[in-house]
C-alpha cells in the first residue's frame, strides 16, 4: 500500500458522483438543454440521507440488508481496482475473482431485496438483471484472462499495469477488442443505454431501476452511491487498460486516471445521446458479441 | 321496401326523428349485420329512454365508400341477442349499453362494465353486478400454467398520465394477453348534456378530452349548426380547420417526441417536446389559449382573429416546419431507433377492420380511413388533404403516419392562411329543430370523433352521445401486445396514445 493508492481510493469516493453529473451534462448539450447542475448527484445523496425511510409491511430484514450490504461489497471491490497505472490499495494473486464475486454479492443482495417486496415489477427487473449479468460475466473474464496472459501477472494491479505502451504496440488489436468487450460490460452492468435507460420512468422497461423502486431515504442513498461507485470501479478497468505508463509522480498519475474517468463519462454521455435503447431481447446479442470480442483478443495474444 | 332497414342520410343533414325507422330487434340486428358485412362501420350505438319503460337503441352506420351515414332504432326491454360474435366492432358499444341500461346482450363473449357506474335505469342493475361498482374491481381474463404470471400496472402510473389499469398475462417476458380496464375518469358528461344546449355545454365538450379541445368543440358546433340550419361564414370555417390542424400538429409532434423518449433516443425527444409547445403557442396566437379553448363556438368562432395574428402564425410556421423536419428525420435515419419501431406491436389490417380502428392507428394498418376525406364538413369540403396509409401496422407505421400527416397539415395551414378572406366569423344560432337526429363527424388528431344528438319537441337535447376515437382504439392496443415483449408495452401504448378521459367521459 502506497500513498498514491490511498489517494486514488479517496479520490474515487469523493469524485465518483461527478461522473453522473458529466454524463447528464453531455446528454443535455446534445438535447439543446442546460441540464442539471454538475453536482446534482451530491445534492441528491445529501437530500436522501436526511430523509426517513418507509418500509412496506410485507418486507423483511432481507429488504433492509440489501442497500447496506450492496454498498459494502462495492466499497471493498473498489480497493482492488487500480486507477490508471496507480496500483490498487490491496492486491494479491487471484484478487480478480474476489472482485468479480463482490459484484456478484452486490447483485445478489439487490435482487433478494427486490424479490422480498413481492412486486411483480421488481421480480421482472431481478430476472432481467440476473440474466444479463450472467452473460456479461464471461466477456469480462475473457478480457481479464487476455490481460493476465499478456502481462503474466495474476493480480489486478500488476496485470493492468502490465498493459503498458510496450504491450499496445505488439498486442494493440487484442487490447482494442478487450476494451470494446469491457465497454459493453461496463454499459450493461451500470444500466446505461443501449441496455437500460436510467432516465425512464416506465417500470415495465426498466432493469436496474425497477429493482430499487421500493427503497427510499438513506437506503436509496446507499443504492445510488453504490451504483455510482460501481460505475467508477468498472470504468477504472477501462481507464487502466488505456493509460500508457506510470510516471511515478503522484499528482500526474492521479491526474491521468481522473482525466480518463471524466473522458469515459463523456463517452457514455455521447453514446446515450446518439442511439436508442436496444430491444430487451437483443441485449444478449450485445453481450455475446462482447464475449466474442474478448475471446478473439485471447486467441490473438495466444497465437 | 328499403334496401336495408337503416335510413341513409348525408353527413351534415339533420334527420327528423320520424324518418328514422323503429325496427324490431330481429330486423334491426339483421340490417346491422348486413350493413357491416357490406363494409359499413358502426360509428355510434347508444341507448336512451323510450318512455314506455323500454330502452331505444340508436345505431349510426358510416359508409366510407359512398360517404353516407345511416341510422335506425330498435326498442329492447331486458336483453337481446348480442351482435358481437358476428360483428366484433360492436363489442365495446354493447358493453357500454349493458352497463348504462342494464340490458343484456345475450351471447356477448366478454360482458363486463367499461366505466363502472350504476345503471341509468332506476331499479335495474348491470347483469352480474349489483350496487355501485368500483373501477377495476371485476373479473379478469386469467391464464394458468407453468411459468405463466400476471402483471398488474396502474391505475396510478409512474408518469404524469391519466389513470387506467392494465392486466398482463405473461410467460416470461412475452405477453399473451393484455386486458385494459378504464373508467376512473368517468364524469357522467353525456348525462349532463341532456336538456342543453346551454352556457355550459360547449365547455363540457371542450374538456371531454383536453388534448382534443378543438376536435370535440368542432364536432359539437357542427352538430348545433345542423340542427339550427345555420351557415357558418367561410372565414370561420377556414380558421376552424387551421385550429384543428394545429391541434393535430401539436399532438403528433408530442407523440413523435415521446416515442423517441420511450426508446431512450434523446435528440428527437427533447426537440419535439419543445416544438410541441411551439405549436400550442400558435393556437394561443389565434385565440389566447394554448389548447384552443374559446375558439370554436356554434355559428363560427368565439374570438375575432386579426391580420397581425395571422401574419404571426404564418411567420412562425416556416421556422417550426424546419425544426420539426430536422428533429423527426433523425428518427428514420437512426438504425437503433428503427430497430425498436419496426415490427413492434403489429396490428394486421384484417384485425383493424374487424375491431373498427379509426384515425392514424387505422391508417397505419393500411386502411385509408379519414373523416376529412370520407365525410368532409366545413373547409374540408373545399380543400382536400390527401389521406396517407402505411401497410405494416407496427409502431413505425403509427409514427410515420403521424409524420406524413404533420407535413400535410403544415401545407394545408400555409395554403389556407395565404388566401384567407375577410368577413364575419360568427352568425347567431337560433332555436334547434325539434324532434331531430343530428350526427357530426370530425377527424380529430386521434381519429374519428362522433357526436350524435336527438332533440325533444322543444328543441333541447333529449340525448347526446359522444364517441371519442379512443373508444374504438383501446382494444387495438390490447391486440398489438399479443406475443410482444412486455418491455415494449410503453412504446406500443405511446404509439396509440389514447385518451382515458375521452373514453371515460
Amino acid at each position: 500500500m502506497t500513498w498514491d493508492s490511498l489517494c486514488a481510493y479517496v479520490l474515487a469516493l469523493v469524485v465518483a458522483p461527478l461522473l453522473t453529473g458529466i454524463i447528464n451534462r453531455v446528454k443535455a448539450m446534445f438535447a439543446g438543454r442546460h441540464g442539471q447542475p454538475l453536482l446534482q448527484a451530491y445534492f441528491d445523496l445529501a437530500k436522501l440521507l436526511r430523509k426517513g425511510a418507509v418500509y412496506s409491511g410485507t418486507t423483511t430484514w432481507v429488504f433492509r440488508t440489501g442497500p447496506v450490504a450492496g454498498l459494502a461489497a462495492v466499497l471493498v471491490a473498489l480497493a482492488f481496482v487500480p486507477l490508471g497505472k496507480v496500483p490498487a490499495l490491496v492486491s494479491f494473486n487471484g484478487d480478480f475473482l474476489l472482485v468479480a464475486y463482490l459484484f456478484g454479492v452486490m447483485r445478489f443482495v439487490t435482487v433478494m431485496a427486490a424479490l422480498d417486496t413481492g412486486s411483480s415489477f421488481e421480480g421482472m427487473g431481478a430476472s432481467r438483471e440476473v440474466q444479463f449479468s450472467a452473460l456479461a460475466e464471461p466477456a469480462w473474464f475473457m478480457g481479464l484472462v487476455t490481460v493476465i496472459y499478456v502481462s503474466g501477472e495474476w493480480s489486478l494491479s500488476p496485470a493492468l499495469a502490465g498493459v503498458s505502451s510496450g504491450v499496445w504496440g505488439p498486442a494493440g488489436s487484442a487490447m482494442v477488442l478487450v476494451g470494446l468487450a469491457w465497454l459493453g460490460v461496463f454499459l450493461t452492468e451500470n444500466s446505461r443505454i443501449p441496455v437500460d435507460d436510467p432516465n425512464t420512468h416506465l417500470e415495465l422497461t426498466m432493469i436496474h431501476e425497477v429493482m430499487v423502486l421500493d427503497h427510499g431515504g438513506p437506503d436509496f442513498a446507499f443504492i445510488l452511491y453504490g451504483a455510482i461507485l460501481k460505475l467508477w470501479t468498472l470504468g477504472a478497468f477501462l481507464v487502466s487498460l488505456v493509460t500508457p505508463y506510470r510516471t511515478g509522480m503522484v499528482l500526474l498519475d492521479l491526474g491521468y486516471g481522473l482525466a480518463g474517468m471524466l473522458i469515459l463519462a463523456m463517452v457514455v454521455g455521447i453514446i446515450e445521446s446518439i442511439m436508442a435503447r436496444l430491444r430487451l431481447v437483443r441485449v444478449p446479442h450485445l453481450l455475446l458479441t462482447a464475449t466474442a470480442f474478448a475471446l478473439l483478443a485471447l486467441f490473438l495474444v495466444m497465437r | 321496401m328499403k334496401p336495408s332497414g337503416f335510413v341513409p342520410f348525408v353527413h351534415g343533414d339533420a334527420v327528423p326523428r320520424r324518418k328514422v325507422p323503429i325496427l324490431e330487434i330481429a330486423e334491426f340486428r339483421k340490417a346491422l349485420l348486413d350493413a357491416i358485412q357490406g363494409g359499413q362501420r358502426l360509428v355510434s350505438w347508444s341507448g336512451h329512454e323510450a318512455g314506455d319503460g323500454s330502452v331505444e337503441l340508436l345505431a349510426v352506420l358510416a359508409d366510407d365508400v359512398n360517404g353516407t351515414l345511416a341510422a335506425a332504432v330498435t326498442r329492447v326491454r331486458d336483453g337481446y341477442p348480442s351482435v358481437t360474435p358476428e360483428c366484433p366492432q360492436a363489442h365495446w358499444f354493447e358493453r357500454e349499453i349493458a352497463e348504462q341500461w342494464a340490458i343484456k346482450p345475450e351471447g356477448h363473449p366478454w360482458l363486463k362494465p367499461i366505466r363502472f357506474h350504476a345503471p341509468y335505469r332506476a331499479g335495474a342493475s348491470m347483469p352480474g353486478g349489483e350496487g355501485s361498482p368500483l373501477p377495476g374491481v371485476t373479473d379478469y381474463f386469467h391464464m394458468e400454467g407453468d411459468e405463466v404470471h400476471e402483471v398488474a400496472v396502474g391505475p396510478v402510473h409512474a408518469g404524469v398520465i391519466e389513470p387506467g389499469h392494465f392486466r398482463f398475462q405473461c410467460h416470461g417476458e412475452t405477453v399473451f394477453h393484455l386486458e385494459i380496464e378504464l373508467g376512473y375518469q368517468h364524469r357522467g358528461l353525456e348525462r349532463h348534456l341532456r336538456g342543453g344546449p346551454d352556457r355550459k355545454t360547449v365547455h363540457y365538450l371542450e374538456t371531454a378530452a383536453g388534448d382534443t379541445t378543438i376536435g370535440h368543440a368542432t364536432a359539437y358546433a357542427h352538430l348545433v349548426e345542423q340542427l339550427a340550419s345555420v351557415r357558418v361564414p367561410s372565414r370561420a370555417q377556414v380558421l376552424r380547420g387551421v385550429a384543428l390542424e394545429l391541434e393535430r400538429l401539436a399532438n403528433h409532434t408530442g407523440d413523435l417526441g415521446a416515442l423517441a423518449g420511450d426508446v431512450g433516443y434523446l435528440p428527437t425527444a427533447s426537440y419535439c417536446g419543445r416544438i410541441r409547445g411551439d405549436w400550442l403557442n400558435l393556437t394561443a396566437v389565434l385565440c389566447g389559449n394554448r389548447f384552443g379553448r374559446g375558439l370554436v363556438r356554434p355559428g363560427g368562432l368565439g374570438v375575432t382573429v386579426d391580420a397581425a395574428a395571422i401574419a404571426e402564425v404564418q411567420k412562425r410556421l416556416d421556422a417550426l416546419e424546419k425544426d420539426l423536419t430536422s428533429a423527426v428525420e433523425l428518427l428514420w435515419s437512426t438504425n437503433s431507433v428503427m430497430a425498436r419501431f419496426e415490427e413492434t406491436g403489429c396490428v394486421s389490417r384484417q384485425d383493424a377492420e374487424m375491431i373498427g380502428l379509426v384515425g392514424p392507428a387505422a391508417r397505419a394498418s393500411g386502411i385509408a380511413r379519414d373523416i376529412r376525406n370520407d365525410f368532409p364538413s366545413g373547409i374540408y369540403r373545399y380543400a382536400h388533404i390527401p389521406v396517407g396509409a402505411w401497410h405494416s401496422g407496427d409502431v413505425f407505421a403509427r409514427a410515420f403516419i403521424r409524420w406524413t400527416e404533420c407535413q400535410r397539415s403544415i401545407a394545408f395551414i400555409r395554403e389556407q392562411l395565404s388566401m384567407l378572406g375577410e368577413g364575419a366569423v360568427q352568425v347567431a344560432c337560433g332555436l334547434l329543430a325539434p324532434d331531430t337526429l343530428a350526427v357530426s363527424l370530425v377527424e380529430g388528431w386521434r381519429g374519428e370523433i362522433c357526436h350524435v344528438a336527438l332533440t325533444d319537441p322543444a328543441g333541447r337535447f333529449a340525448h347526446y352521445k359522444v364517441v371519442d376515437p379512443s373508444f374504438h382504439n383501446w382494444f387495438g392496443l390490447a391486440l398489438s401486445l399479443r406475443n410482444q415483449a412486455i418491455s415494449d408495452f410503453p412504446l406500443c401504448n405511446k404509439s396509440f396514445n389514447l385518451s382515458y378521459c375521452g373514453h371515460d367521459l
